[in-house]
């Protein structure tokens, strides 16, 4: 069934979507320039017809050796057909700029806010993007894998008064 | 002399008054929570105001600073059980489930049969101690204070046998990769099934005093109605999804362990309020007793763990006894279970809807990303809009029956 979703974005998008299977998840690589084309396409497509959002986060490959460093994934799942694929956008450290799904799917709305805050992803276009689980003046991103876990921040002032 | 006038009105007068009734075009702003009596944790609501309505309001789930995720990826598979049950603190046996099958679905490993009955009898128990202490939660902020303490007494019994079966009250992390930490008691049988026929009692009790409560009933019905469609989009899944008419179970359309073996419905809701969310979840509760009892009547005696050094403990008396059983106790213990490389998205059916464990491993011992998504988190984000036009009054209810777990909407 899903494997018939990934046979259709490749003869659809041809190079510019890479598809695989992993331990039954069924996973599209996409370049971020085509993101919007493939995610709008999978939620319009009747036969696709991708309609619920499932998860969003993002992979920091560091110390992996892959190239580049960081990949944004979004879940999805579909209520009519009860498939599911999982879209991915490789991003280089430089450049940690994405186009934001919330517009599509707008339960992404906070989980792209979450993956902004733990991450340091900026998604365009967004609307609402601002920490959520930690407060604004916090510096730095917790869950990139150079973020030493032991690591202690007091609450910054604004105003740089204790720093 | 001061007349009556000056003392009911202070300086004023009653014409100045008058003046004053015209009340400020300005919107108010408000802070609700945190730690609100009606808000449960850390959550705080920014509201606009206009008199007693919302015209906006911005929720910040706030932040506890378990660091899940964090933790995750410097313990071992077998370490972030505990981490687990403290996601979700009122089932987290369905956390314990969850992470466990994302790892098994990574080892290429299916538990034995008997575990897979466990786990569910487990599962569903969680279940109905998450869905009672929703409800009875929900219905003390709406004034229904012995609903409440009917539905906690229904709970505690549900943690004794928890309690005799994990050793802890809360915090149970009774399963393990493979399996679960050790066999049902010899009398789990009959206590679970005595247990049944009073929760059942409860419910019916409960029922009487809310159902048809036309105090319960005008604080619910109607309140923050989410049509089928505004479901779907925001993520919703579990009892919010089904009160929308989401026809969606995890139980049922994904089916995972043995639910595929016994009989349930999905109950699903029509009119997508307060009050549907609070049917669907009483009748949730019956369907778990229904699971429960045909559980009970079908589990057989066999083993509870794979039979796998790789991943199963060995028995002591063979750690005592013998050197490969000893090797591979330290270097489970040391090391921690050896999981190859790989990547999954596992998901069940949790208290609140669809919790999913993504897990990269890195053939180390220790996974190299966890994400979980928490289904609460993601049906937090829609309360904005839900209470947007409706009173003050209206939310208590509204933030209820989402039922927010502060432990799973953390990090």
């Amino acid at each position: 069934m899903a494997q018939r979703v990934l046979d259709d974005l490749a003869a659809r998008f041809g190079d510019a979507v890479q598809t695989r299977s992993e331990h039954g998840d069924e996973i599209v690589v996409v370049s971020r320039d085509r993101l919007v084309d493939v995610a709008t396409y999978l939620r319009d497509a009747p036969d696709l017809a991708f309609d619920a959002p499932v998860f969003a986060t993002v992979i920091d490959w560091l110390g992996q050796g892959k190239e580049p460093r960081f990949e944004a994934v979004w879940g999805l799942r579909s209520s009519q057909h009860y498939h599911r694929i999982q879209i991915r956008v490789p991003l280089d450290e430089d450049d940690l700029r994405v186009p934001s799904l919330s517009g599509l799917w707008k339960g992404f709305g906070w989980p792209e806010r979450e993956a902004f805050d733990m991450y340091g992803v900026r998604y365009d276009g967004h609307g609402d993007l601002r920490r959520i689980l930690l407060y604004e003046e916090f510096v730095g991103h917790p869950l990139r894998k150079d973020y030493p876990k032991e690591k202690r921040q007091p609450l910054v002032r604004r105003d740089g008064a204790n720093e | 002399m001061s007349t009556v006038q000056t003392y009911v009105l202070g300086q004023k007068n009653a014409a100045d008054l008058d003046a004053e009734q015209e009340l400020p075009a300005e919107l108010m702003t408000i802070n609700m929570g945190p730690s609100h009596p009606a808000m449960h944790g850390t959550i705080r609501m920014v509201l606009q105001i206009d008199g007693e309505r919302v015209v906006d309001a911005d929720v910040q789930p706030g932040y506890l600073h378990r660091c899940f995720e964090k933790e995750s990826e410097y313990a071992t598979y077998t370490q972030i059980f505990p981490y687990t049950d403290r996601l979700n603190y009122v089932s987290p046996m369905l956390n314990n489930v969850g992470f466990a099958l994302a790892v098994e679905k990574l080892l290429g490993i299916e538990t034995p049969e008997r575990c897979q009955y466990i786990r569910v009898i487990i599962g569903e128990m969680s279940r109905i101690t998450d869905h009672l202490t929703c409800i009875g939660a929900s219905a003390m902020e709406v004034g229904a204070f012995t609903a409440f303490l009917y539905l906690l007494k229904a709970r505690e019994w549900f943690y004794e046998l928890l309690e005799e079966l994990s050793g802890a009250r809360l915090t149970h992390s009774y399963v393990r990769i493979g399996g679960v930490a050790r066999d049902l008691t010899a009398d789990f049988d009959p206590k679970l099934r005595d247990l049944l026929n009073r929760t059942e009692g409860v419910l019916a009790e409960v029922e009487t005093l809310l159902t048809n409560n036309r105090i319960f009933r005008q604080r619910m019905e109607g309140v923050s109605v989410v049509s089928r469609d505004d479901a779907i989009a925001w993520g919703f899944t579990g009892p919010l999804g089904r009160a929308s008419g989401l026809d969606y179970d995890v139980r049922k359309d994904y089916p995972y362990l043995v639910y595929d073996r016994v009989e349930f419905d999905v109950p699903v809701g029509e009119h997508g309020d307060c009050f549907d969310r609070y049917l669907v979840r009483m009748e949730e509760m019956r369907q778990s007793i229904r699971i429960l009892r045909q559980c009970l009547d079908q589990i057989r005696p066999g083993p509870i763990c794979v039979d796998d050094l790789r991943v199963t403990l060995p028995d002591k008396s063979e750690v005592y006894n013998t050197i490969e059983a000893m090797i591979a106790h330290f270097k489970l213990i040391v090391d921690g279970i050896r999981v190859p490389p790989g990547q999954t998205y596992s998901f069940t059916e949790g208290g609140n809807g669809e919790l999913g464990f993504f897990v990269i491993a890195d053939g180390t011992g220790r996974p190299y990303k966890v994400h979980v998504r928490s289904p609460c988190f993601i049906a937090l984000q829609a309360l904005p809009s839900m209470i947007r036009g409706a009173l003050i009054s209206d939310i208590i209810p509204t933030f209820g029956m989402i039922n927010m777990i502060g432990g799973e909407c953390d990090r």
